[in-house]
């Protein structure tokens, strides 16, 4: 198929960006969406041109590297997907794709589409963990037991790949999805249960210092998550924050 | 005698690891405050280390080119962690994970490494779930296990497919509990290009800052290499498109030697390609081995008709099936190792019975999985005369728990769903077992400069078992590590900051700048993927699957030309100080074109078959075990370390000779 792209160029993060139209030609309908960003480079290598900056790594919706914001939606237009693992297949011929970087005053934008979500990295330094040391000595795993239920949620809460498209998709640019979930995980195994209380404070503190916006229910986020990361666990975090303050 | 010294300590090989920690020098923890320790790469090796070290009081600095730690690509790992826990009582041991390691490595490794790993796995699942690793657990709320190919019992833990992103977050997590304390200093963004020695030990590195291009020197009193393994060699493989060798080859130039290059899994169940554009290649995890059954149809006219579209792989009943797996392996069937189940099913492709338009792909098969589980729920939900489409459903639904997230991952991609049609799957490149050379400390050749995790080449011999990589990672990171660089570290206690400002750091800076220089200034005619993608069809070709000597040394006179070619006519666009993506792959592939040529010098000399290496030349030719790998001990049972001497094709072989004293040599046989 053939397609135009509206892509977001921008030199760096001090520069003004805009958007500059390009064309492919012959997609493949197998290709992922990043196939085809590498095809639309090599055609611009080729041509003596710079090419589009992204993030990718793993190219198997994992890492959380790759972002994008396509025809208006966090990593397109496929549901439960990141940008890597939609499919050109989601495309018709003679489409035009519009392609911008995750916008939120939290994340600014470095070059082209990759933006710097550090502030994500700040927020777990706040309280993202459990006090344990590496002795060799904690106790044997099985020693206490956890109710399958208990942990199956946590895995699910687990699941966030840090990729930021709650943030990109919530029209107040709010991280709660986020925040949510890793509140969430630990606090629903009981090796979590101890810290809780700091951890919340401090996490949901970092959070408003990075300047992310406030949750107003709209559930943008979750519909968006291309983990399947449920609302609840804002619902979650924020009773774990009044449990903390009173 | 050899220059190599794996300095493995005295005694019996249960006793070893526990006398060599009484015996060990230590640190005091005031003296730690003044040590600086740098770790390149933040995967489950460099990561647990990173927190680990900085838990014990030394000052650490994390580097990766990823924009977070939590980004390297252990995330990916889907399947599990091995450890001896013996939970599920079906006589697993200590011995018995290292009997199985060092056979499935087809005796290549080093005895005490390998009873190491073993003895502190279990303490790794310990740790784990204390950080909130939420793993699998069964209903009673104690912990899950699974089997991996390879192996007769379950002591895989796993959290659903996606147990390396789990354990990468609680090494993340620990680490960034150390950053909020102020004891590590996370470098993201940031990429080693070179390693500085001052008076012969490991002093610092020199890194780029990614975004803005900067380059920077950063001394320490000990470098860590843990910057993963170099499947990107091929192009295609399993690795993320960042993956890269260059640290341990930039060490390699430096003193560092290279260990059983050659040494390459190539994972039988992975998403066969699809056309020349693809990227990279998707995993679909071992597990799915324990409920999928493999097979190409027995019939030819099937195959055709499959190929037409003319049939189904539903269509054909059980006996126009042919599960070679289960037919040549009755013993082990569809969970033998990975190597062996990759060379079965290159056979019965190359033999024609492949089922795709390529050629290359056969069946994972989950529907007597479904079946044999819906009929245990209906039973245990007591519902008598199910239905065929009940027991369908509830046969789906158990398979969906343990594997839902690969079958959404293999429907996106393939555009078919694996509930009601087979898998197809083809072997890829997926993990190294060699790489950096280590002793027993896992300290390099070069003084105070150490190589943990898949970048060194210790544990794993010539094949690894699935699920063992995860365990390594973590036992050289959490477990290993922090006691042995205790001991060299106690001699750096007088030794004080290491300067920045000296002729060592400044010959390391210029020879990286011109580099980099050399590379923007070129403006040659052809991208660093077309170089690449060259260099990886060689290498597939050539060095792939089956390795011969005619292949080999042509493989080796071609690398040499492409690499040449390279640098004449390699285009990278843009400048050296910005951010700059073409330049980072050019340096990193610029690099393969050297570590490649010594892949294939390894494979030649090397005129045996063991483990990933199968040489044509080296197979049974009678016998029960005819076409099956020959391995040569006589001649073979050392470990290769090559030392650099200029240029790749150049490299002089050191070998260690293999001793084992507590398993006794035998032909591997999964039959």
């Amino acid at each position: 198929m053939n397609l135009t792209l509206k892509i977001w160029r921008q030199k760096d993060a001090q520069s003004k960006g805009k958007m500059v139209d390009y064309k492919v030609t012959e997609i493949s309908e197998h290709m992922s969406f990043l196939e085809m960003m590498d095809v639309l480079n090599e055609q611009l290598i080729n041509s003596g041109e710079e090419p589009v900056a992204f993030d990718h790594d793993c190219r198997e919706g994992i890492c959380g590297m790759c972002s994008m914001y396509i025809n208006g939606e966090a990593h397109g237009p496929d549901r439960g997907v990141t940008t890597c693992q939609l499919h050109m297949r989601m495309f018709k011929d003679g489409d035009t794709i519009t392609i911008e970087p995750f916008r939120a005053k939290a994340f600014p934008v470095l070059k082209d589409l990759v933006v710097d979500r550090g502030a994500f990295d700040r927020i777990q330094h706040a309280g993202g963990y459990i006090s344990v040391n590496t002795s060799g000595n904690t106790q044997d795993a099985n020693s206490l037991p956890i109710s399958k239920h208990a942990a199956d949620e946590a895995m699910d809460a687990a699941t966030c790949i840090g990729c930021g498209a709650c943030v990109a998709s919530c029209k107040n640019s709010s991280a709660m999805l986020f925040v949510g979930a890793k509140v969430s995980q630990y606090a629903l195994l009981p090796q979590g249960q101890i810290e809780a209380t700091d951890r919340v404070k401090n996490m949901v503190a970092q959070m408003d210092l990075e300047g992310f916006g406030n949750c107003t229910n709209t559930g943008a986020c979750e519909i968006e998550c291309p983990k399947g990361i449920s609302l609840d666990n804002i619902a979650r975090m924020n009773r774990e924050l009044l449990k903390a303050n009173f | 005698m050899s220059v190599l010294d794996s300095k493995v300590p005295k005694g019996p090989l249960k006793d070893k690891w526990t006398d060599y920690k009484n015996h060990i020098d230590l640190v005091n923890p005031a003296n730690k405050r003044n040590i600086d320790v740098i770790v390149v790469g933040t995967g489950l090796a460099g990561g647990s280390a990173a927190a680990t070290l900085a838990e014990l009081g030394y000052n650490v600095k994390t580097f990766c080119y990823q924009d977070s730690p939590r980004r390297a690509h252990s995330i990916a790992a889907q399947g599990g962690i091995n450890a001896a826990k013996n939970y599920q009582g079906d006589g697993d041991s200590t011995y018995r994970l290292f009997y199985d390691t060092v056979k499935g490595g087809d005796y290549r490794s080093r005895e005490a490494n390998v009873y190491r790993l073993a003895e502190v796995s279990a303490n790794i699942i310990d740790q784990c779930v204390a950080q909130g690793v939420p793993f699998a657990r069964d209903y009673g709320g104690l912990l899950d296990n699974r089997s991996f190919g390879g192996v007769l019992v379950s002591r895989t833990f796993y959290a659903k497919g996606q147990t390396g992103q789990q354990l990468l977050l609680g090494a993340y997590s620990a680490m960034n509990r150390q950053i909020a304390r102020g004891k590590i200093t996370p470098y993201n963004r940031h990429e080693m290009l070179d390693v500085v020695k001052v008076d012969g030990k490991a002093r610092g590195i020199i890194a780029r800052n990614l975004v803005t291009g900067e380059i920077e020197r950063h001394s320490a009193h000990a470098v860590v290499i843990a910057s993963g393994g170099y499947g990107n060699v091929y192009f295609l493989s399993t690795n993320a498109m960042g993956s890269n060798a260059t640290a341990a080859w930039k060490i390699h130039k430096k003193g560092a030697f290279f260990a059983n290059p050659c040494y390459t899994q190539i994972h039988p169940t992975c998403i066969p390609r699809s056309g020349d554009y693809q990227s990279k290649l998707t995993l679909m995890s071992e597990s799915l081995r324990n409920d999928g059954r493999i097979w190409v149809p027995k019939n030819m006219e099937d195959v055709i008709a499959i190929r037409e579209g003319k049939k189904k792989p539903t269509d054909l009943s059980e006996d126009e099936r042919d599960y070679y797996l289960e037919r040549r392996y009755p013993a082990f069937g569809n969970l033998v190792p990975r190597d062996v189940a990759s060379r079965a099913a290159k056979e019965r492709c190359d033999a024609g019975y492949g089922v795709n338009a390529t050629g290359e792909a056969v069946y994972l098969d989950f529907a007597s999985a479904i079946q044999r589980y819906g009929k245990e729920q209906a039973k245990i939900h007591n519902i008598t005369n199910a239905s065929a489409d009940k027991i369908y459903e509830l046969g789906a639904a158990i398979v969906k728990a343990k594997y839902g997230n690969l079958f959404q991952m293999y429907e996106k991609i393939v555009d078919q769903d694996p509930y009601k049609t087979p898998m197809m799957i083809y072997p890829a490149v997926h993990y190294t077992m060699g790489g950096v050379w280590v002793d027993y400390n896992l300290m390099t050749t070069v003084d105070g400069l150490y190589c943990i995790g898949e970048a060194n080449f210790s544990d794993h011999g010539a094949n690894r078992l699935g699920a063992s990589a995860l365990m390594q990672g973590l036992a050289d990171g959490y477990f290993v590590l922090p006691y042995t660089i205790g001991d060299y570290l106690s001699n750096e206690i007088r030794t004080g900051k290491i300067p920045t400002d000296t002729p060592e750091f400044d010959a390391a800076e210029k020879e990286v700048t011109e580099k980099i220089n050399f590379f923007v200034n070129n403006k040659g005619t052809h991208s660093v993927d077309y170089y690449h993608k060259k260099l990886g069809n060689i290498m597939w070709e050539k060095c792939g699957m089956s390795r011969n000597s005619t292949g080999l040394k042509e493989a080796m006179v071609e690398i040499k030309a492409l690499r040449e070619d390279f640098y004449k006519n390699v285009s990278v666009p843009g400048n050296a100080n910005e951010f700059n993506s073409e330049l980072e792959k050019a340096g990193r592939v610029a690099d393969f074109l050297e570590l490649g040529e010594l892949f294939a010098k390894d494979a030649l000399e090397r005129e045996e078959s063991c483990g990933g290496h199968f040489r044509e030349e080296s197979v049974e030719i009678d016998g029960e075990q005819e076409g099956e790998a020959k391995r040569n001990d006589k001649d073979f049972a050392f470990v290769s370390a090559w030392e650099y001497k200029g240029e790749p094709g150049e490299a002089v072989l050191h070998k260690e000779e293999l001793e084992f004293n507590e398993i006794e040599l035998k032909q591997r046989s999964y039959k």
